[in-house]
C-alpha cells in the first residue's frame, strides 16, 4: 500500500508575475521575514497571511521576470510554498529559485489548474496530478538542480561540504 | 520556455561555425568549441557586486562557511543602491559594504560614484573575451564590450565567490540585425523598446541576444550599453555586441590594458535565429504602464498628461542621454507644474555634462539634480507618490516599481522624456527638435 500523496492547495496567479510583486522595492532593506509579509501584496493582498506550508503557486507564463533579487524566490520558501508551477519562467529567476531551495515546475498545461484546487506532485517524472487524477507532464530538471532543491538550496550543499549541519529548508 | 535540459539535435552539430556567445563560453571553460544545450562550468574573469545584493548577503554566508574570496583582484564592489543613505536601514546596509571592503582590502571599490553598470565599464573592468557575472539583473550591460556577462542572485554569487566558477547552459543566439541608420531624435532606447514591443518580456527565452548590423556598428559605446542593458527586459541571459575599434577606443580611454577585439565575432556559418529591422524607419517609442513590453510608437500615447519627468538610471542617464535631454530643453523651461528630475548615472558623466554646459542647460530649464545612484528606478531612494504619472528613462515600469502601486510610469528615450517635460504631456521629440 502506497501512502496517499500529499495534496497541495493551489494559489492561482496570472501571467508576468514580476520580482517587484514578489519582493517589493520598499521592503528590500529588511530581512526575508519582513519582505515575505509584503509578498504579492498588490495582486493577492491575502496571500502572505493566508498561505500555508505545502501550498503551491500556479501562474501564467513568464513567472519571475525582472530583478535578480533572490528574495523574490526566498520569500516563497520562507512562507512554506512547496513549488511554483507555470508554463515558463524568467531564466534568472529559475536559477535563483533552485539556489535558494524553491522547486519550479515547468508545465505547459499549468493554466488548466484553478485557484483552490488540491493537487499532487510527482517529482520523479516530474508531473502534476490534477484533482481529476490527470497527469500534467512537466519539463525534466537536470539532476544537479534536483539535488540542490532537495538539499534546501546551494547554501545547504556548501554547508554539508564544509562538514556543517544543513539548516531546515 | 525555460528549458535548461540539453536539446537533442543541436548537440550533434559540430561542423558549423560558432556564435560569439559560443566562442566566449568555450574560452571560459577551456574548450575549443561548445554546442548549444550543453551545460558547462566556466571560470569567472570578473564578479561585480553592489551594496544591496553583495556584502550584506555574502558576508554572513562566507563567514558561516569559513570560506574566502577566490581571487580579490577579480571582484569589483560598487555602492549605488542605498547611497546616499537616508535612514538607519540604508546606513546599516552601506556600512556593512564599507566595513567588508576595508576588512577584505578589496582593490576595486567604487563608493557613491554612480551606478555599477556605468561605473564598472568606465574603469575598464569589462573587456572583450571575458566571462563576467554581476549581482544585478542589468548585468548584461557588459555584453556591449564583447564579454559574456549576466546577472545572478546572491546565493549563486556566493558559489562564484567561493569557487571562482559558474555553470551555464550554452545558449542559442537570437541575432537582432539592424540595417540603416537612426534618424535624429531616435536612439538605442527606441530600438530596445521596439524589440520589447515585438518580442515581449521573455522573448529572449534566457538565450544570448546579439545586436548587429550597420545601425548597431554606428552606435557609440554608451548607446550600445543601453541595448545590452535592456536585454534583461527581453529575458535574455546575455546581450552581446561584437567588439570593434569603437570598443577598443573606449577601453583605451578608460585605462584598460590593450584589447584585441578580432577573435570575438559570430562566424558567417554559425547556426542562429535572426530578426531584421530598419533603423531608418524607426520612430521614437514609448512603453505604457505596467510593462516595458507595452511599447508602441510615440504617436499612440501622444497627449497623455504627465506630472513628473525622470531622467535617471543605468539605461537612461549617461552623458549622451543627458546631452539628448539638453538638446530638447536648452533655452526653454519645463511646462508649468511639471517636475523634472535628473539623476546622472555616474559622477564622471555628471562632471563631463557640467563641463559641456549640458547640466546647466537642464538646470536652467527647471531640473532638480538628484544623486548619482539607482534611486527612484529601483524604488529604493525617493519613490514616486500615489496616483501620479511619470515619464521616465528607466528600464522598468512594473506596478509599484518606483514606489506607489498607483503611480503610472511611461518609459521613453531621454529625448522623449525631455519633450514630455517641455510640453507637460507625452510628445514626439521630433516635433520639438525641429
Amino acid at each position: 500500500m502506497q501512502p496517499p500523496p500529499t495534496l497541495h492547495k493551489v494559489w492561482r496567479l496570472g501571467a508576468d508575475i514580476d520580482t517587484d510583486l514578489l519582493a517589493p522595492g520598499h521592503a528590500m532593506k529588511h530581512g526575508i521575514d519582513v519582505i515575505a509579509t509584503y509578498c504579492l501584496e498588490t495582486v493577492r493582498p491575502e496571500f502572505a497571511r493566508g498561505v500555508r506550508p505545502g501550498d503551491v503557486i500556479v501562474a501564467g507564463p513568464n513567472f519571475g521576470i525582472g530583478s535578480s533579487r533572490e528574495q523574490a524566490a526566498a520569500a516563497l520558501v520562507h512562507l512554506g510554498v512547496a513549488a511554483v508551477i507555470a508554463p515558463s519562467y524568467s531564466g534568472l529567476y529559475f536559477r535563483n529559485a533552485f539556489n535558494v531551495g524553491l522547486l519550479l515546475l515547468t508545465c505547459a498545461e499549468a493554466e488548466t489548474l484553478k485557484d483552490g484546487d488540491r493537487i499532487a506532485l510527482d517529482l520523479m517524472e516530474p508531473a502534476v496530478i490534477d484533482p481529476d487524477g490527470t497527469r500534467l507532464a512537466c519539463e525534466a530538471i537536470p539532476g544537479f538542480l534536483v539535488d540542490m532543491v532537495r538539499a534546501g538550496g546551494l547554501m545547504n550543499q556548501l554547508r554539508q561540504r564544509a562538514g556543517k549541519e544543513p539548516l531546515d529548508a | 520556455m525555460t528549458s535548461i535540459a540539453p536539446t537533442g539535435g543541436s548537440a550533434t552539430r559540430t561542423a558549423a561555425g560558432q556564435t560569439l556567445a559560443q566562442k566566449l563560453i568555450a574560452h571560459a571553460c577551456g574548450r575549443e568549441r561548445v554546442a548549444v544545450g550543453e551545460i558547462v562550468t566556466c571560470k569567472v574573469d570578473m564578479a561585480m557586486f553592489h551594496d544591496s545584493s553583495g556584502p550584506r548577503r555574502l558576508q554572513p554566508m562566507l563567514e558561516e562557511l569559513g570560506a574566502q574570496i577566490w581571487d580579490k583582484s577579480r571582484v569589483v564592489l560598487v555602492m549605488d543602491h542605498y547611497v546616499p543613505e537616508r535612514d538607519d536601514d540604508s546606513r546599516r546596509i552601506v556600512r556593512i559594504a564599507r566595513d567588508w571592503a576595508r576588512e577584505q582590502a578589496l582593490p576595486h571599490v567604487y563608493d557613491s560614484m554612480g551606478i555599477c553598470h556605468v561605473v564598472v565599464p568606465q574603469h575598464g573592468h569589462i573587456r572583450p573575451g571575458m566571462l563576467c557575472v554581476g549581482g544585478d539583473s542589468h548585468s548584461p550591460t557588459g555584453g556591449a564590450f564583447g564579454a559574456y556577462m549576466f546577472g545572478v542572485g546572491s546565493t549563486e554569487m556566493l558559489g562564484v565567490v567561493v569557487m571562482g566558477e559558474i555553470w551555464l547552459r550554452v545558449p542559442e543566439t537570437i541575432r537582432m540585425w539592424w540595417d540603416g541608420a537612426l534618424p535624429r531624435g531616435v536612439t538605442a532606447k527606441d530600438m530596445m523598446l521596439h524589440m520589447l514591443g515585438r518580442f515581449g518580456m521573455n522573448g529572449g527565452r534566457y538565450q544570448a541576444v546579439e545586436f548587429a548590423g550597420p545601425a548597431v556598428a554606428a552606435l557609440s559605446m554608451q548607446e550600445r550599453m543601453t541595448l545590452s542593458n535592456m536585454s534583461a527586459e527581453l529575458g535574455a541571459q546575455a546581450g552581446l555586441i561584437a567588439p570593434d575599434a569603437t570598443t577598443a577606443a573606449f577601453l583605451a580611454e578608460a585605462g584598460a590594458p590593450p584589447v584585441d577585439p578580432t577573435p570575438w565575432f559570430t562566424d558567417a556559418d554559425a547556426v542562429l535565429t535572426q530578426h531584421r529591422f530598419d533603423a531608418a524607419t524607426l520612430e521614437p517609442h514609448v512603453a505604457a504602464p505596467h510593462s516595458p513590453a507595452n511599447s508602441l510608437g510615440v504617436s499612440h500615447y501622444a497627449g497623455t498628461p504627465i506630472d513628473v519627468a525622470y531622467i535617471g538610471a543605468c539605461t537612461g542617464a549617461k552623458l549622451e542621454d543627458l546631452r539628448a535631454a539638453a538638446e530638447v530643453l536648452r533655452g526653454h523651461k519645463v511646462a508649468a507644474g511639471i517636475r523634472l528630475i535628473v539623476a546622472p548615472a555616474s559622477l564622471r558623466d555628471q562632471e563631463l555634462a557640467r563641463d559641456e554646459g549640458v547640466l546647466q542647460a537642464l538646470m536652467d530649464a527647471g531640473a532638480e539634480l538628484f544623486p548619482t545612484a539607482c534611486g527612484a528606478c529601483a524604488g529604493y531612494g525617493d519613490p514616486m507618490g500615489d496616483d501620479i504619472t511619470v515619464m521616465s528613462t528607466t528600464a522598468r515600469n512594473f506596478k509599484g516599481r518606483m514606489g506607489s502601486p498607483s503611480a503610472r510610469v511611461y518609459l521613453g528615450s531621454p529625448y522623449t522624456v525631455a519633450a514630455a517635460a517641455l510640453r507637460g504631456r507625452v510628445t514626439d521629440p521630433r516635433e520639438v527638435l525641429a
